[in-house]
């Protein structure tokens, strides 16, 4: 079977499918082009900052920026998303705080998940993005179970989870696309194909030609949208989020696109892929093609460009600032909190052991070598 | 009051919260139609309908994991996993996301779901129907883990799971299905989570049980009666968190002390009991704790009466602690 690759631009970001081009204003463009270069020099940032072994851990999602931030314009903001780990675009787009981003990255005082994960599993409630998980493919059945209440209480809603085209060989994945179809749940369950499971290409994951076709068996549309066309994101994702709200039940996306990076900054990729193929991928690099679209469309001038980027350095600078300067660890007692809603008898005689223990032998500092 | 077995005292208990809260939704592999291989979800569909108690595919993580989903959208789910032998494939959902999603998400999303599921042996159900799997439960911080021995608890600790703010494994023990009767409170009843109860008082030893064995030891203790034996047996009705202070004052109270449980024992519940017991009142003891339990085997078919903790095994044991 062939599944069409649909796309809105070309590479050089001229515009192929008119019919499919969604209809956006200056400030919207601008505001998209703006959240994916925040992506990719926040990401380099970070990454230098990982390097200088200012902060733990990091993920990118370089090459990958369209399709989170485009399915996130395409969603309301009551929409939920269920991110996987490389969707902070989708937090960005709709208003996380630098400076919040950051102190999670530090896991220090103001980190909202009190410093509790590793960098990069953000929660941000007030915006419907939903708690990161690391194990791949676990949050899925959570979209369905919250499109299916949203359903029930018919609100409207839709859920969206992200996840690496790694995930669609778990069980939890097959398991949750069964459910979705079945019980006709306005979910979106967006597969970005970015061609590498850590050190496994995505011909190592599956038998079929696509991710997409899989939709056919559980019973539910399949779409093949070229990720790094942020304009074909937003189309399919609108059409899919659509079809949720008409009642008419979920839709499986692939999102063919490419981690032009490491899988995270532990892993070097020079020892099992060749680095042509990357480089090949820049040239279908989606903030350039989307620059290009806004270029001929009149609303990126060279200014505005340049303009951007300075910005975007300059919050970054500040927000970094602000996050180093915070006090590096949460209070000692939040250790024992949010286990449960209130804390039960054990954990309170634990913590009072930890801090008799802290207040005998002073704060603790992790062991050399 | 009303007679009730443990299955009709869990379905009002259901019936009842789902008409206080319409949030509260039943799901699970044929809960709806059929009412539930054990018929405890009986009714409900025909009074609630099909949208509030859910007939699902045959995936337990499935279940579990969209149970996450809609308590995180703020429904009450409760799902029914079979038997306590299926639960596993929902093992990854229930530890790394259900138990963990308030932690991890710093207090901002919590998933107050109920999982209830049979457990326990003594049916001629082999293996795979009759594991007591408890244990695997209490070792993972954030989940609460209740399991009653009867009726009047089953209501009134369900009612409170239901209720409560925190994701609830809830262990029915199938046996007594049937076969416990007695008078239920009707309508809305709540019993604490985390409160033990001791359901005969005793001086000479203390036995410390749950779910299912509570029959056994209060048989045990009529039998020793009979031998001028005084046994206090104490159901502890939630493990997680568990009544240390009930635990702690009969321990006191009586000096000696057996820990009864189906499930194996290497690993099993008691251990914990155990230890608690020798960090904070080894000075009160007259004798060794000492742990009645199944084997360390899988659940036999054939042979499940001689892998079950009897009347005679407890009483050996009592016999022990005594003559030490």
């Amino acid at each position: 079977m062939k599944l069409e690759v649909t796309r809105v631009i070309d590479d050089e970001g001229r515009v192929l499918h008119p019919e499919r081009e969604p209809a956006l204003s200056s400030d919207e463009l601008r505001r998209l082009y703006r959240t994916m270069l925040l992506v990719r020099i926040l990401d380099e940032r970070m990454l230098r900052l990982r390097m200088q072994g200012r902060m733990g851990f990091y993920l990118t999602s370089l090459g990958e920026e369209a399709t989170h931030i485009g399915a996130a314009h395409a969603l309301r903001d009551a929409d939920w998303i269920y991110p996987a780990y490389r969707e902070i675009g989708a937090a960005l787009f709709r208003g996380y705080p630098l400076g919040t981003f950051m102190c999670q990255l530090f896991g220090n005082s103001e980190d909202p998940v009190k410093g509790r994960q590793m960098p990069v599993h953000h929660s941000v409630k007030r915006l419907n993005f939903v708690s990161v998980s690391s194990p791949v493919g676990s949050h899925i059945p959570h979209a369905v179970g919250t499109a299916w209440a949203a359903k029930l209480q018919k609100t409207q809603d839709v859920a969206l989870a992200f996840f690496g085209e790694g995930a669609s060989s778990t069980p939890i994945f097959h398991v949750s696309a069964n459910f979705a179809a079945l019980y006709k749940v306005p979910a979106i369950l967006l597969c970005r194909n970015n061609g590498w499971a850590i050190s496994v290409p995505s011909s190592g994951q599956t038998a079929t030609p696509t991710f997409a076709q899989k939709a056919i068996a559980y019973g539910m549309p399949g779409v093949l949208v070229d990720g790094n066309d942020i304009l074909a994101m937003i189309h399919v994702v609108r059409e899919a989020a659509a079809r949720g709200r008409r009642g008419e039940g979920p839709t499986l996306i692939e999102a063919r696109t490419y981690r032009r990076g490491a899988h995270s900054s532990s892993d070097d990729p020079s020892k099992y892929r060749d680095p042509a193929e990357p480089k090949e991928w820049e040239r279908r690099d989606p903030i350039d093609r989307f620059l290009k679209y806004g270029q001929a469309r009149g609303v990126f001038d060279a200014e505005f460009v340049a303009h951007t980027r300075q910005e975007i350095n300059r919050e970054i600078g500040e927000a970094l600032i602000y996050a180093e300067s915070r006090p590096p660890k949460p209070p000692l007692h939040s250790l024992f909190e949010d286990v449960y809603a209130e804390i039960p008898r054990h954990l309170r005689e634990q913590a009072a052991g930890l801090e008799a223990e802290i207040a005998r032998h002073g704060e603790k500092v992790p062991p050399r070598g | 009051m009303a007679e009730m077995n443990l299955i009709q005292a869990v379905n009002d208990a259901l019936r009842v919260e789902m008409r206080r809260d319409p949030r509260v939704v039943v799901l699970g592999e044929d809960v709806g139609r059929f009412g539930g291989v054990f018929q405890v979800t009986v009714g409900l569909r025909e009074e609630f309908g099909a949208d509030r108690c859910i007939d699902t595919p045959l995936a337990e993580s499935g279940i579990v994991g969209a149970a996450i989903g809609m308590a995180l959208y703020g429904l009450r789910p409760v799902a029914e996993i079979q038997f306590g032998d299926y639960i596993y494939p929902a093992y990854d959902q229930i530890v790394n996301e259900l138990a963990k999603i308030r932690y991890r998400s710093g207090g901002e999303y919590a998933a107050p779901v109920v999982i209830r599921t049979p457990i326990g042996g003594g049916i001629k159900g082999g293996h795979y129907h009759s594991q007591s799997p408890e244990a695997l439960f209490t070792h993972i911080p954030g989940l609460t883990v209740v399991c009653p021995s009867n009726p009047i608890d089953a209501k009134g600790l369900l009612a409170s799971a239901i209720r409560g703010e925190d994701p609830v494994i809830f262990m029915e023990p199938k046996r007594y299905y049937h076969k416990s009767r007695a008078d239920v409170p009707e309508g809305e009843y709540t019993i604490p989570i985390g409160e033990a109860k001791v359901v005969r008082s005793g001086s000479q030893v203390t036995i410390l049980t749950w779910s299912a064995m509570v029959h056994t030891a209060l048989e045990a203790a009529q039998k020793g009666e009979a031998e001028g034996l005084d046994l206090e047996v104490v159901d502890l009705r939630t493990l997680v968190p568990f009544d240390e202070a009930a635990i702690l004052a009969s321990v006191k109270k009586t000096g000696r002390v057996v820990i009864v449980h189906e499930a194996p024992r290497t690993s099993g519940f008691g251990a914990e009991l155990a230890a608690t017991i020798a960090e904070k009142a080894i000075l009160h003891l007259e004798a060794p704790i000492l742990r009645v339990t199944g084997f360390d085997t899988p659940f036999p078919y054939t042979l499940e009466h001689e892998y079950l903790p009897d009347a005679d095994r407890i009483l050996d044991a009592v016999g022990r602690v005594l003559s030490f």
